[in-house]
């Protein structure tokens, strides 16, 4: 594989940049691999990356219906965070963290990581205790929080409404400064270039037809382009996941819903960090392009549109501009939606499955993106040695049935609440 | 914009209404003896497919009856629309 550096650069620019090596091949599915992961976005990636670099299982196919990165690695609002209260998602996403920290060196393809710190708003006192108490679990996890009053957030946002006749105002914040953004493609971009030079075959435009099960052991996939021999399979198509699921009989603690997003027109730096509102539900970034970044609440209903519906981005914005009014003045360059693996905790699945050799990786709700690394290092674990990490251990599907929910938001069955 | 039928009070627009989620769940019966397995389907398991849905939505601005729509989770057409105790075939 060709490295891209400096020197890299200026060789080919005598050549004008004609004979670059393709970033990866576009192989024809083989009759038969160690292991067959389903689903070419982020988390897939970042698995069979992580199956070859960690343990040395290079026999590995990437299966994907469409195009690698088209969907939800593609359709995010790149934001990577830690600030969970619960020990298990605390440091699953802070061992995250330290691999995003590493990951333009690792992958050798320059992720965009800008560590710019998010900050969560707070609009009541009751709201200013139940962060400091998040925040005090989290440094005792190792994760940096801090606890800001109304004259710090002032100082750091003053763009925000910070006026006296207002029906949410700020009380303070609690601020993750090594959170941020990262460029979502690169990542998908960057996996995949480094799994295709270890020896991965990345299949794109390969639909899953079917499993082929016999004696409770998984022998292979059928796909559009064949069957495919495998000892191990692993899923990992976020919001396709029931879809899978019923072709194995299997009923999942998920539910499909859509999430949508937005940017503004591009304008000049105005916001620093990332930005939640605390009495609703929206996000708020600027892109190094200068759009401002947004999302919020899922649609509300189970859907698998991947487009999205007017009367929930006007309530998302209405929350914007009550927290920002000068989004007000903006015009709106895009939206898109993906559809979520919403869990019935609000936390993700990353197990074994009844059925051997069979392996799960879903229900990352709203915050499939940041775990991108966390997820494909510890999947690519439990695939490789047929057990759990301890960094996943509390993932796992059987937790529904004998109450060890990771309910970090209190929400309960109902993922379409917010 | 989705607009729903309410069996009630006739076309009203989605912003009338809640979401109630998959309407085809059932309570398991209280005077017998209920599984773990039953419980779990009851709580947490759904199929969630692509596809016709039937599901419970309220005319929470409007009748403030529950209802059952069925619809597609891919194109968002709804079929049909039912009051609560009305049986679907």
């Amino acid at each position: 594989m060709q490295k891209y550096s400096i020197f890299n650069l200026v060789k080919n620019a005598f050549s004008n940049h004609q004979n670059w090596d393709l970033a990866w091949k576009d192989p024809a599915p083989k009759e038969e691999y160690d292991v067959v992961i389903i689903g070419g976005g982020g988390h897939g990636l970042a698995t069979a990356y992580y199956l070859a670099k960690e343990h040395n299982i290079t026999k590995v196919a990437i299966i994907e219906k469409g195009w690698i990165g088209g969907g939800n690695v593609g359709r995010n609002t790149t934001i990577i965070r830690s600030n969970y209260m619960h020990d298990e998602n605390g440091l699953f996403s802070e061992f995250g963290m330290d691999l995003w920290r590493k990951m333009s060196q690792d992958l050798n393809y320059n992720v965009m990581f800008s560590p710019r710190g998010i900050i969560n708003l707070a609009h009541s006192d009751a709201q200013m205790n139940a962060y400091a108490r998040r925040g005090n679990s989290m440094r005792l996890n190792g994760i940096d929080a801090v606890l800001l009053n109304r004259e710090q957030v002032k100082e750091i946002i003053p763009m925000a409404d910070f006026s006296d006749n207002v029906r949410f105002p700020i009380f303070g914040g609690l601020m993750q400064p090594s959170a941020g953004t990262a460029r979502h493609d690169a990542v998908a971009w960057g996996y995949a270039r480094q799994a295709d030079s270890m020896g991965v075959d990345i299949i794109q435009n390969c639909e899953v037809i079917g499993f082929d099960v016999s004696a409770g052991k998984i022998n292979g996939i059928r796909t559009s382009r064949g069957n495919i021999k495998a000892k191990k399979v692993g899923l990992c198509v976020a919001g396709s996941t029931n879809i899978l699921a019923e072709k194995l009989n299997m009923t999942l603690p998920i539910e499909t819903h859509l999430l949508q997003a937005c940017v503004s027109e591009p304008i000049k730096p105005v916001l620093d960090n990332v930005v939640t509102f605390g009495a609703g539900h929206f996000y708020v970034s600027q892109s190094d392009k200068g759009e401002m970044v947004m999302g919020g609440d899922l649609d509300g209903y189970n859907s698998y549109a991947q487009r999205g519906n007017l009367p929930t981005l006007q309530h998302v914005l209405t929350e914007g501009i009550a927290m920002m009014p000068f989004l007000s003045k903006l015009k709106m360059l895009r939206t898109w939606g993906g559809i979520m693996d919403m869990s019935m905790d609000g936390s993700p699945i990353i197990d074994k499955t009844h059925i051997e050799g069979l392996y799960l990786n879903c229900g990352w709700c709203y915050g499939g993106f940041k775990a991108t690394p966390a997820s494909g290092w510890t999947f690519a674990h439990t695939i490789a040695q047929d057990r759990v990490h301890e960094l996943n251990a509390g993932y796992s599907l059987n937790r529904f049935s004998t109450g060890h929910l990771i309910d970090e938001k209190g929400l309960g069955t109902k993922t379409w609440i917010s | 914009m989705l607009y729903i039928n309410c069996p009630h009070c006739g076309m009203r627009s989605q912003n009338e209404f809640s979401y109630g989620g998959d309407a085809s769940v059932k309570r398991p019966e209280l005077n017998k003896e209920v599984s773990d397995q039953e419980w779990d389907n009851f709580v947490y398991n759904r199929k969630s497919l692509r596809g016709k849905h039937l599901e419970l939505w309220q005319h929470i601005s409007g009748c403030r009856q529950w209802i059952k729509v069925e619809r597609d989770t891919a194109t968002h057409e709804i079929f049909r629309t039912f009051k609560a105790d009305e049986e679907v075939a």
